[in-house]
């Protein structure tokens, strides 16, 4: 060993008497073992965590020079606020990069996020003993959809400021104490600076402090119990007499983080052509109107959220108001979320993997994508008959996939699960690939149609 | 032979223009902007459009004078063609005219420009700033075929001229009623820019290669680091799927032989 080893070594050691550094490199990344059998949905965890760094750092950039400031340029129908994101645009050096990082982050957060959660659905990874996995993600994923409407707000555009109007309305709707609670919210009768300021001192720093901490909830209760794979197979329960590590299991350094690597260039490159090329993606990362000031006189005649808004947006929208009141709408809105929660008590089958299961969990599970994709198309679009009546019968589909869960679960028959993990086979890919194009061509013909 | 090809472009976008078109909320087709980004000479003939015409009325906070020198013009140049309402290069394109102004005169302050491109989008500003006509019913005198009731008159009248519209008498199959629609614009008097084609109409094309060169200019202005940014766009690119992507893949693969 040369002398500067030497040196490290016993700077690590000191480190070590005082703080369990090695300790806990070793639990979570070099000696934690992750089931060898990972594929393609195992790369959305790890990205999840890149966006979540892109958008702290280009975060920091950005307010060291925007304004939350809702009041106008003298002589100008243009606020503060918005002019600086301007000024950010072409005033600071590299701003435009940095803001394209972070709206377009935003986006792709949801992205990665869906298809983890996704993941999540199809391999039974919320089962036992992953329940609280699965509930601290739950968190995590509702507390993201906060942290990014309360920073639509901030660019002060046209849908930043109705949108913000209708969310916040929302919450005016709850019987008795909901005209205060939204004044509350707002800071104001309508949404207005001193709104802007408070969701800006949120989005900053409040959320994203929320919001780390249950990130490393999720991880510590994943990293204790251990990853969930393709097979749905628990590797713990056969492990090497000798080491005591599973035998299907490597350690997650070096496999899986040069695996990670390898999803994180190619994302870099969708993240790239998105950032470079097309950063209002036709209106749905950064919507048209947003680039008109905020007038609290003109309500434009239409007010979509941003997409990934769009399921819960539809599901809000198709339930009627009865009794006088609006407020079903908005608590089966909420309850589309909360619901997720409890897939770990709903799910009563024997099996995790969708591999290992009957037909009527997979009839059920291709009939509640179609129910969100539809949703999700419906909820950018202006309302209609037709679309509200389809709208009903999928947000229908919707808690029919959670609410009856617990009995058709129970009675699909399962395939026997193997002792040990099992490879993808080329059959499985095509099946996927196939799936996966037929969903793109149905959303389009739906999206075409409606 | 620049203006030539311009001319061209013009043409063959009025050409295309049905095919191309794009419903907007009134259900008017829009006509397709020729894209000349990356032609300097025509941004700042946009440019100097747009401070002689446009920058009375409204202004384009974002925009500082000296930026244009991204369209290849001198300091010395923007202050001797352009800046009219400034005294200094650094600052931004104000309008002089007051907002309570703007407001009494037009019914509503005239916005500002700055990213109008980016809401409204080059189609409709093309369509837009070509589809002024007559009509005595409004304030100004004037009214719009993309946008009904515009409150602002046709600044650019002394270039394309005035234009009529032209209605067609449709039988209403609901009510039984004949109905008079607006069905497209004449040009009546021509102006600077257009004048009398060989088969007796008007011929617009320089008009609207003027126009096309307005819409240019604010299509820049509403996103200036746009060349910039595919330019960098495309050397990041090259850099992830040759290096970055093939380097990462033979990583895994090494690392993961001896996984069976």
């Amino acid at each position: 060993m040369s002398k500067l080893q030497n040196v490290g070594q016993q700077v690590l050691d000191w480190v070590d008497d005082r703080f369990p550094l090695t300790a806990t490199w070793k639990a979570h990344v070099s000696e934690y073992y992750a089931p060898k059998n990972f594929n393609f949905w195992y790369f959305f965890g790890s990205l999840a965590l890149l966006v979540l760094v892109i958008q702290i750092v280009t975060g920091i950039f950005l307010t060291m020079n925007y304004k939350p400031d809702g009041s106008l340029i003298p002589g100008t129908n243009v606020s503060v606020a918005f002019a600086s994101v301007e000024y950010i645009m072409r005033d600071v050096a590299g701003g435009w990069i940095i803001r394209y990082m972070h709206s377009t982050g935003a986006s792709m957060f949801f992205v990665v996020v869906y298809l983890h959660m996704f993941r999540g659905l199809i391999y039974g990874s919320y089962q036992k003993p992953r329940e609280l996995v699965w509930v601290f993600g739950t968190l995590v994923f509702l507390i993201l959809m906060a942290e990014a409407f309360l920073g639509y707000l901030l660019p002060w555009g046209q849908m930043s400021f109705w949108g913000a109007q209708v969310i916040v309305n929302l919450f005016a709707s709850i019987p008795v104490i909901g005209p205060d609670l939204s004044v509350f919210i707002r800071g104001d009768f309508v949404v207005s600076d001193a709104t802007l300021n408070r969701f800006f001192a949120l989005h900053v720093i409040a959320v994203p402090l929320v919001l780390l901490a249950l990130v490393v909830a999720h991880l510590v209760a994943l990293h204790e119990v251990g990853s969930n794979n393709p097979d749905g197979v628990e590797i713990k329960k056969l492990k090497d007499p000798k080491t005591g590590i599973p035998l299907d299991g490597i350690p997650f350094h070096p496999y899986y983080t040069v695996k990670d690597i390898l999803g994180v260039a190619v994302f870099l490159v969708v993240f790239s052509l998105v950032v470079f090329f097309f950063p209002n993606v036709f209106g749905y990362f950064l919507e048209d109107n947003n680039f008109i000031p905020a007038d609290p006189l003109k309500t434009p005649p239409h007010i979509a959220p941003v997409w990934y808004f769009t399921p819960f947006y539809a599901i809000l929208r198709a339930v009627p108001s009865f009794l006088g009141t609006q407020v079903w709408g908005v608590l089966a809105m909420g309850a589309a979320v909360v619901v997720i929660a409890f897939l770990p008590w709903l799910d009563r089958s024997p099996v995790k993997s969708i591999r290992y299961r009957g037909p009527i969990y997979k009839t059920a599970l291709v009939l509640f994508i179609i129910a969100f994709i539809g949703l999700g198309i419906l909820g950018a679009l202006p309302p209609t008959n037709l679309r509200t009546i389809v709208s009903q019968i999928l947000s229908v589909v919707y808690f029919a996939f959670f609410f009856g869960m617990p009995w058709y679960s129970k009675m699909d028959k399962t395939l026997p699960v193997p002792e040990r993990v099992t490879d993808s086979t080329l059959g499985r890919q095509m099946r996927f690939l196939a799936l996966f194009a037929l969903t793109l061509v149905l959303s389009a013909v739906f999206a075409w149609v409606i | 032979m620049k203006s030539n090809i311009k001319k061209w472009l013009a043409a063959a976008s009025l050409a295309l223009a049905p095919l191309a078109a794009l419903a907007s909320e009134g259900g008017v087709h829009l006509d397709r902007a020729p894209n000349l980004l990356r032609d300097p000479v025509s941004l700042q003939r946009g440019a100097q459009t747009f401070a002689n015409y446009c920058l009375s009325c409204h202004g384009a906070l974002s925009m500082r004078y000296n930026r244009l020198q991204d369209l290849g013009l001198s300091e010395a140049q923007i202050k001797a063609n352009l800046m009219f309402a400034a005294d200094k290069i650094g600052e931004p394109m104000r309008v002089s005219m007051a907002a309570a102004d703007g407001k009494a005169w037009f019914g509503a302050t005239p916005p500002d420009l700055s990213v109008i491109a980016r809401a409204r989008g080059a189609d409709w500003l093309y369509t837009y700033l070509r589809t002024f006509y007559r009509d005595d019913s409004r304030p100004t005198g004037w009214n719009n075929l993309v946008f009904d009731k515009v409150g602002m008159p046709h600044v650019l009248w002394e270039l394309q001229g005035q234009q009529v519209p032209v209605y067609e008498t449709v039988k209403n199959h609901e009510t039984g009623k004949e109905e008079q629609h607006l069905t497209s614009l004449k040009l009546e008097k021509p102006g600077l820019l257009t004048r009398v084609a060989d088969d007796g109409g008007f011929d617009q094309t320089e008009y609207n290669t003027r126009v096309a060169e307005l819409v240019n200019y604010l299509v820049y202005m509403g996103e200036p680091a746009k060349v910039k940014r595919e330019q960098i766009g495309y050397a990041v690119l090259l850099f992830l799927l040759f290096i970055l992507v093939p380097i990462s893949y033979f990583l895994k693969k090494e690392y993961w032989r001896d996984v069976h």
